[in-house]
């Protein structure tokens, strides 16, 4: 039922990009501005430290290349209440001649999703060139990894598992309903900085299980991994061209949680606890990063942007380059993008509405209030 | 085993590290700006960081280390100078030497007091890398121990501290220690996300106050303007003058006084917050105590001098140790050091634990550039010392809108929107009330740097240890007092008793007259006033998100009884005693200009840059003041204003940073840097 939801609104997000391009280029003339002697700013709603800024700072130096005129890109940070700052600038912006672009990170699009009180922006405004997908995978202390019975997580039901978050209403989210779907009794610690605190917490024991997304996995806990102090549990996955979740590209031998969850009695990969988790899985992982136009931005520049960002990705050597800093994900560009959009900003409402409901009753988090 | 497997190859990795012609050539160039904001009276390390954090991000992690350490490590070596020459202590860590430095100067021997002064700098600083790189060696094991609890304690001992720097009133400190807590506490909370005394329609307090700009407001901007009313003149004083030869050998024939003072350095540098501003006096008491003949003292005894000079050197090292080893400041400038290395590389370097399991040769290099810097530093002092003295002679009235300038960059740097400067200029106003009523800033300042972490590790020591006396009693109570708590506790209780006993003795700041009643008692009411508002609002956190209530109610609450307990001793309490301490009292600082009419300078640059924007708003301000204030010539106001202009634009453009925005902006469009 939503694998079908899923693709038909990726489907519907293409058809409707297919339109809005066709709509315009009637009456757009030319093929792309020239960019030549100006300055790209590029606003990252996140500090300086951030996984926003590392996939900025990747793409900045190659788009400064691709575009036509080779202006210079220079990354701006902007960070405030959890992008909310940056992205409620970004809204107020109108477009001018191409030389402001806005880079959105899932925490952008979980605020949104959920009615944040301090959201002001609007996705729909503005217009999507570039969109990065990414993973996670989640993992555990080798003695309790080792209490698991193949895929099957029964046997971590008894623990009192300790989780260090940056809060409920995150992309934490993701994990915590996963691990509660598992049946396993996790306590988030709120109040660390960043991911890596977690596994700071995870590292000197205090925390018994955690997740990274997978850069700071491959650089972070592999390491741990190789020492034997840290075990994969599972990945989250990734999105196929239909919309089902395979095994992420990046970890092609980890099961994912989808496998974890098949193999582990009483929980069910269908029904409304899965179609939220997969809605929410879907808004701040395979599409996590995006980079936007303003309101208002001319097809051409819309052209250019596209291009710029296909003339990257058609790079000899981009695989190479992208994959130990970005991992192994689609870096989608075009119709793929607006799909993507669409996707990562339209939860139907009765995921919203159990999501809402649960982070309620689990966390005491009013999101109505 | 450990020391010679890890320590020794990390040290000589280091080495390495540090020897390249680059990390040298930067290492001087941040050896020579920490000596030019050294000799400025009123900036110090903080002002100085400051400055270099928007350049940290992305740079080599070695190079910006060499910049910033550079900087802090000198900054004690060339206050010496404002000190010595002019009376006016260079940055907080110089103070003491003023009593003896400054007499010196007036009998004609101001090169002695400094090569003395040099040579007891140069030696407390190489005592403090020693000390710094036994401590890393030793104490290592133990800190990959710290978990959570232990943490939390090590920061309760950084609080704990406040004691000691609150001066002759204890309650005061307390209770500045509270408000700079709460003040920490404004935004929204790290566990619930709740919202304290900050509303989503000011989006800019939900993010709480940044560090850069509280440090800013607190010291420096006080500094500044107290200096600017009272509008010293060209200091007239003839040049340095002979005996440079005399002074070293003034040092060596102390060696011994040196040492001592370079060791009370450390060891006061190493506990958390108390830094700078307390150890020059110590180090001063010390000298007196340990000085048979005490008549020359405050006359130009050369002993006054050594003493405080070993000491603030030394006190960088010593600084350091709570700053790398557990991510807890030692000082105010430590703590955005803190901030800085965290934007160096792609942040792949973090203080703390970690960094002593992950990146040792870092932490080692931070030593070797320690030293290295303190050599460069008293030898370019030496060599230049003549040119340097002759900055001081600059007066204050055209030195403080460049400065102003400066800061307010700076502090537009942290978040880049206006309300930065709106919330500098409130907080330097609070500076101003503070030092002039004998608040303790630096207790302040460690209860808003503290704040967070004492929030944070609380809540998660209490979460993680509910879960594991769920697990079993036994473990709980392993988990809560392992045997480096029970240390860290005994250590605590007893620096509270001895603080506490200590503290009259030791006047952070000086000694302070006492005034009329009025003022002290209104500027207390509008504190508990705060105060109180602060806790209702807490209080209003519901249920749910009580991890986000249960602390502001807590520290609000201790301040409130405290500021309570204060005004009920100031209805008793006659107008001579300590509690009515009032700079303004008898004009006792000599101030040429009124405190109302040098803030309305500071607070038109405010509004004219929220009309038309900061740039034309500078320029207005600088010719303005350079004319008016200052009384120059129309060329000089001229050529200044287009110095400070051309300069600010200068490092907007190396960063690539815009300026803040006025309302003319919002109607039309500008050119940069207008827009």
């Amino acid at each position: 039922m939503t694998l079908t939801n899923t693709t038909r609104r990726v489907a519907m997000g293409l058809v409707a990009a297919a339109a809005a391009t066709f709509a315009t280029e009637t009456t757009a003339g030319g093929h792309g501005i020239s960019l030549e002697g100006k300055t790209v700013e590029w606003v990252i709603p996140f500090s300086e430290t951030g996984g926003s800024a590392k996939w900025a700072n990747f793409y900045a130096p190659l788009l400064s290349e691709a575009l036509p005129g080779n202006p210079t890109v220079v990354v701006k940070f902007m960070p405030g209440a959890g992008s909310t700052k940056g992205a409620n600038w970004f809204q107020e912006q109108s477009y001018e001649d191409g030389t402001l672009i806005f880079g959105s990170s899932g925490s952008t699009q979980f605020p949104y999703l959920l009615g944040d009180p301090r959201v002001r922006y609007e996705y729909n405004d503005w217009n999507v060139v570039l969109a990065s997908g990414t993973g996670g995978v989640a993992y555990l202390p080798p003695e309790l990894s080792a209490k698991m019975d193949g895929l099957n997580a029964t046997a971590l039901q008894g623990e009192d598992f300790i989780y260090g978050s940056q809060g409920a209403t995150r992309l934490d989210l993701v994990p915590l309903l996963a691990w509660e779907m598992l049946g396993l009794n996790v306590e988030p610690v709120f109040g660390i900085k960043g991911r890596g605190d977690g596994r700071l917490m995870f590292e000197r024991g205090e925390a018994n299980i955690d997740y990274q997304t997978s850069s700071s996995y491959l650089k972070g806990v592999t390491p741990l991994v190789d020492a034997g102090t840290a075990v994969p549990m599972m990945s989250w996955g990734a999105l196929d061209a239909d919309g089902n979740i395979v095994r992420d590209p990046t970890f092609p031998d980890m099961p994912t949680f989808k496998e974890v969850c098949d193999a582990t009695p009483g929980c069910e990969t269908s029904g409304e606890k899965w179609d939220a988790w997969k809605a929410f899985f879907v808004a701040g992982f395979p599409a996590q990063k995006m980079v936007f136009l303003p309101a208002g931005a001319s097809e051409d520049a819309m052209v250019t942007y596209t291009k710029a960002f296909e003339d990257i990705k058609a790079r000899a050597d981009f695989a190479e380059i992208s994959a130990g800093r970005l991992g192994v994900y689609p870096q989608m560009t075009g119709g793929e993008a607006a799909g993507a959009l669409a996707s990562a900003t339209q939860v139907p409402d009765s995921a919203k509405t159990f999501v809402v409901d649960w982070l309620k009753e689990r966390y005491g988090v009013d999101l109505n209030g | 085993m450990d020391i010679l497997t890890i320590a020794l190859p990390a040290l000589s990795d280091a080495a390495g590290l540090i020897l390249q012609p680059t990390v040298l050539g930067y290492l001087i160039l941040g050896v020579v700006m920490g000596l030019c904001i050294g000799v400025f009276p009123g900036l110090g390390g903080i002002a100085g960081l400051s400055l270099l954090l928007p350049f940290m991000f992305g740079m080599e992690p070695v190079l910006g280390l060499a910049l910033m350490i550079g900087m802090v490590a000198v900054v004690p070596t060339s206050d010496t100078f404002a000190s010595v020459l002019m009376g006016i202590p260079g940055s907080s860590a110089s103070q003491a030497t003023v009593l003896d430095g400054f007499p010196m100067a007036k009998k004609g021997e101001a090169a002695r007091a400094l090569s003395a002064a040099f040579a007891s700098s140069l030696f407390g600083g190489l005592v403090g890398a020693a000390f710094l790189t036994l401590f890393i060696l030793v104490a290592r094991p133990i800190v990959l121990e710290f978990r959570t609890p232990e943490l939390l304690m090590i920061t309760i001992f950084g609080l704990s501290m406040v004691g000691i720097l609150a001066g002759r009133v204890a309650l005061k400190g307390i209770v500045a220690a509270g408000l700079g807590m709460m003040i920490g506490t404004i935004g929204e909370g790290d566990s619930a996300g709740e919202l304290r005394m900050a509303t989503y329609d000011m989006p800019y307090l939900v993010d709480g106050l940044k560090l850069v700009i509280v440090g800013l407001g607190i010291f420096a901007i006080p500094e500044i303007v107290a200096l600017l009313r009272q509008d010293r003149s060209i200091s007239d004083r003839s040049p340095l003058g002979g005996g440079w030869a005399k002074g070293v050998s003034d040092w060596f024939k102390n060696i011994w006084l040196s040492v001592r003072c370079s060791i009370i350095g450390v060891v006061v540098g190493v506990i958390p917050g108390l830094g700078g501003s307390v150890v020059d006096w110590i180090a001063y008491g010390h000298s007196v105590q340990s000085t048979k003949d005490k008549s020359k003292f405050g006359s130009g005894e050369v002993r006054g001098v050594i003493g405080p000079e070993s000491s603030n050197n030394a006190k960088e090292g010593g600084g350091l140790v709570p700053t790398l080893l557990f991510g807890i400041p030692g000082s105010g400038s430590m703590a955005i050091f803190i901030g800085a290395i965290a934007l160096l590389g792609s942040g792949n370097i973090e203080v703390g634990p970690s960094m002593l399991k992950n990146n040792l040769d870092i932490t080692y290099a931070i030593v070797w550039l320690l030293a290295l810097a303190n050599v460069v530093g008293t030898l370019i002092c030496i060599a230049a010392s003549g040119g340097i003295a002759r900055l001081t002679t600059i007066p204050f009235a055209l030195l403080a809108p460049f400065l102003f300038m400066i800061i307010a960059f700076a502090a537009f740097q942290s978040g880049q929107d206006i309300m930065d400067l709106v919330a500098l200029f409130a907080i330097g106003f609070l500076g101003i009330l503070m030092r002039r009523f004998d608040w303790s800033r630096p207790a302040f300042l460690i209860g808003f740097v503290l704040s967070n972490p004492a929030e944070t590790y609380a809540n998660q020591a209490v979460q993680i240890a509910q879960s594991r006396f769920r697990k079993g009693f036994e473990e709980g109570i392993d988990y809560i007092f392992s045997p480096i708590v029970i240390v860290l506790i005994i250590i605590t209780v007893i620096s509270v008793v001895i603080g506490l006993r200590q503290a009259k003795t030791i006047m952070a700041e000086g000694a302070v007259n006492s005034g009329k009643k009025r003022a002290p008692m209104i500027f207390l009411l509008v504190v508990l006033a705060y105060l109180i508002a602060a806790f209702v609002n807490a209080s209003m956190i519901p249920d749910y998100a009580a991890a986000d209530r249960v602390f502001p109610r807590f520290v609000s609450g201790v301040a409130i009884v405290g500021g309570v307990i204060l005004l009920i001793q100031m209805m008793l309490a006659d107008e001579s005693h300590a509690l009515f301490a009032d700079r303004e009292a008898d004009n006792s600082e000599n101030n040429a200009h009124g405190l109302w009419s040098t803030l309305a300078w500071f607070a038109a640059l405010l509004i004219l840059t929220a009309l038309i924007g900061f740039v034309l708003a500078l320029a207005l301000f600088l010719f303005a003041f350079i004319r008016v204030r200052a009384r120059r010539s129309w060329t000089i106001a001229g050529l200044y204003t287009a110095a400070g202009v051309a300069f600010i634009c200068g490092m907007a453009a190396l960063l690539n940073r815009d300026f803040p925005a006025g309302l003319l902006q919002d109607m039309i469009d500008l050119p940069w840097p207008l827009t």
